[in-house]
């Protein structure tokens, strides 16, 4: 015997229930494989997803309801490790920080891997060139007292202040993979590694600022920035990168003369 | 769905190459690794002292540039009055003279620098950066020396 509620399901769903959340997505994604050609491929995926959910998830039903073989990096899933940075309608941008009503659902969203970088498989890329530009900074503390510290290393609330904006950078290369001149040739350091220099420059406990401006002072360090902004519009922590490096650049200018 | 399929693979049979898991194709290299043979490079103040060229340059330009276009093409009757006598008035003064020197040697600086820059971001090929520079440097100091040497010898009586 069927109860009411049965019968009701039975029957054209309830006005309010007919509109489901989920909406029909393509995805379009650059797929490269070394093991099958030389050449990447545009592939598209049609999802059923809640618009409310990140391109990262749509790339996890792709993945694990459709094609096994899709590739890509992800870690956090919360815009906190840098690994899923890639090239989402044309922007770069974290997969698992752009919600899918944000990017106009009603067309194709092409997803394709960071630019600059050599692609390995589907979304991966090596990132090698990226944390060599990253390590030739010395991103790390340096002082000149070579004994262990005996106590907490104190400083102003100001101080802290003026590098705050470059402590945020999580090393996901969306910046530096989104520059024209890096896309070049490769041999620039790249947004990111300024903005990690410029964490320690403007560390009033660091002693090794002048060692990283000679080191940043290269004819491929940032004096080839042409101010181009894609580094801004394309960090997702929304950092303020342009900035960054035109104070770098100023404090090479104020240190030589 | 059979013209999908080869796409799909992006390798028709002209081509010839088919890859495997043996035979994987090679990927397509960033453009210039930073490798141990790389040249440990110039970090002279080359680049500052060219990047604040181009700014203080900027804007001696826009004084000189601007005021070279009021008098050759608005003031004073405009285009029209230009001729041999306006430009041999002109260079009888000293001022007029340096202006120009200055002007041509700033904007020819400016833009030989601006277009090694637009070089060395779109060039690809080491060998395509040199001919280009190459002709860049030599266009520019044969313009620089030819301006200079006519500013200098100027001579209105000539006929
Ligand atoms: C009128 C005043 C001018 C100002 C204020 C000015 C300013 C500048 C500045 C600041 C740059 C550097 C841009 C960068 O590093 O990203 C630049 C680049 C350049 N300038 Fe000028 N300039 C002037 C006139 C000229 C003239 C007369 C020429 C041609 C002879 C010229 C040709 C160039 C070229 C080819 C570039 C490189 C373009 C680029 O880097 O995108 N400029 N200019
Ligand atoms: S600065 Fe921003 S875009 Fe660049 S690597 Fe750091 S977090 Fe990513
Ligand atoms: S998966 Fe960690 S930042 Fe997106």
């Amino acid at each position: 015997m069927a109860t009411p509620t049965m019968e009701k399901a039975d029957a054209a769903p309830e006005p309010g229930f007919a509109d489901s959340p989920y909406i029909t997505v393509t995805f379009r994604v650059r797929r490269f494989n070394s093991e099958v050609s030389a050449e990447a491929t545009w592939e598209d995926f049609q999802l059923e997803i809640d618009p409310k959910e990140r391109v990262l998830d749509g790339l996890h039903k792709i993945k694990w309801d459709l094609d096994g073989t899709l590739t890509f990096r992800r870690s956090c899933a919360h815009g906190i490790c840098g690994s899923d940075a890639m090239r989402i309608n044309g922007k770069n941008r974290l997969a698992c920080k752009t919600l899918i009503k944000d990017i106009n659902p009603e067309k194709p969203i092409t997803v394709e891997p960071i630019k600059g970088l050599t692609v390995l498989k589907d979304l991966v890329v090596d990132m090698e060139p990226f944390f060599q530009a990253y390590r030739d900074v010395m991103p790390f503390l340096v002082t000149k007292d070579t004994n262990e510290p005996t106590r907490e290393r104190l400083q102003s609330a100001e101080d802290r202040a003026r590098f705050d904006d470059t402590t945020k950078c999580i090393l996901c290369a969306a910046c530096t993979s989104s520059c024209p001149v890096f896309w070049n040739d490769g041999q620039y350091f790249g947004p990111a590694a300024i903005v990690n220099a410029h964490r320690f420059i403007f560390d009033s406990r660091d002693e090794a600022g002048e060692q990283r401006l000679e080191i940043l002072n290269d004819k491929d360090g940032v004096w080839r920035c042409r101010t181009t902004f894609n580094c801004t519009d394309a960090c997702p922590r929304g950092i303020e990168v342009t900035k960054a490096i035109a104070e770098v650049k100023r404090a090479l200018i104020t240190r030589r003369f | 769905m059979s013209t999908t399929e080869t796409t799909a693979s992006g390798v028709g049979p002209v081509e010839g190459g088919s890859y495997n898991v043996d035979n994987p194709a090679p990927y397509i290299e960033a453009p210039r690794q930073r490798t141990k043979k790389t040249p440990k490079s110039t970090r002279g103040n080359f680049e500052m002292a060219a990047w604040l060229f181009m700014r203080l340059s900027g804007v001696v330009l826009v004084v000189l540039v601007i005021g070279h276009l009021l008098i050759q093409l608005v003031l004073d009757g405009g285009v029209s009055k230009i001729g041999f006598a306006f430009v041999a008035g002109r260079w009888a003064s000293p001022w007029w003279q340096v202006w120009d020197l200055l002007m041509l040697w700033l904007a020819m600086l400016h833009g030989c620098n601006g277009l090694r820059t637009v070089i060395n971001d779109y060039a690809e090929r080491a060998n395509t950066r040199l001919w280009l520079k190459g002709l860049l440097y030599t266009a520019t100091v044969w313009t620089i020396l030819l301006g200079t040497l006519v500013i200098f010898t100027f001579d209105p009586n000539i006929r």
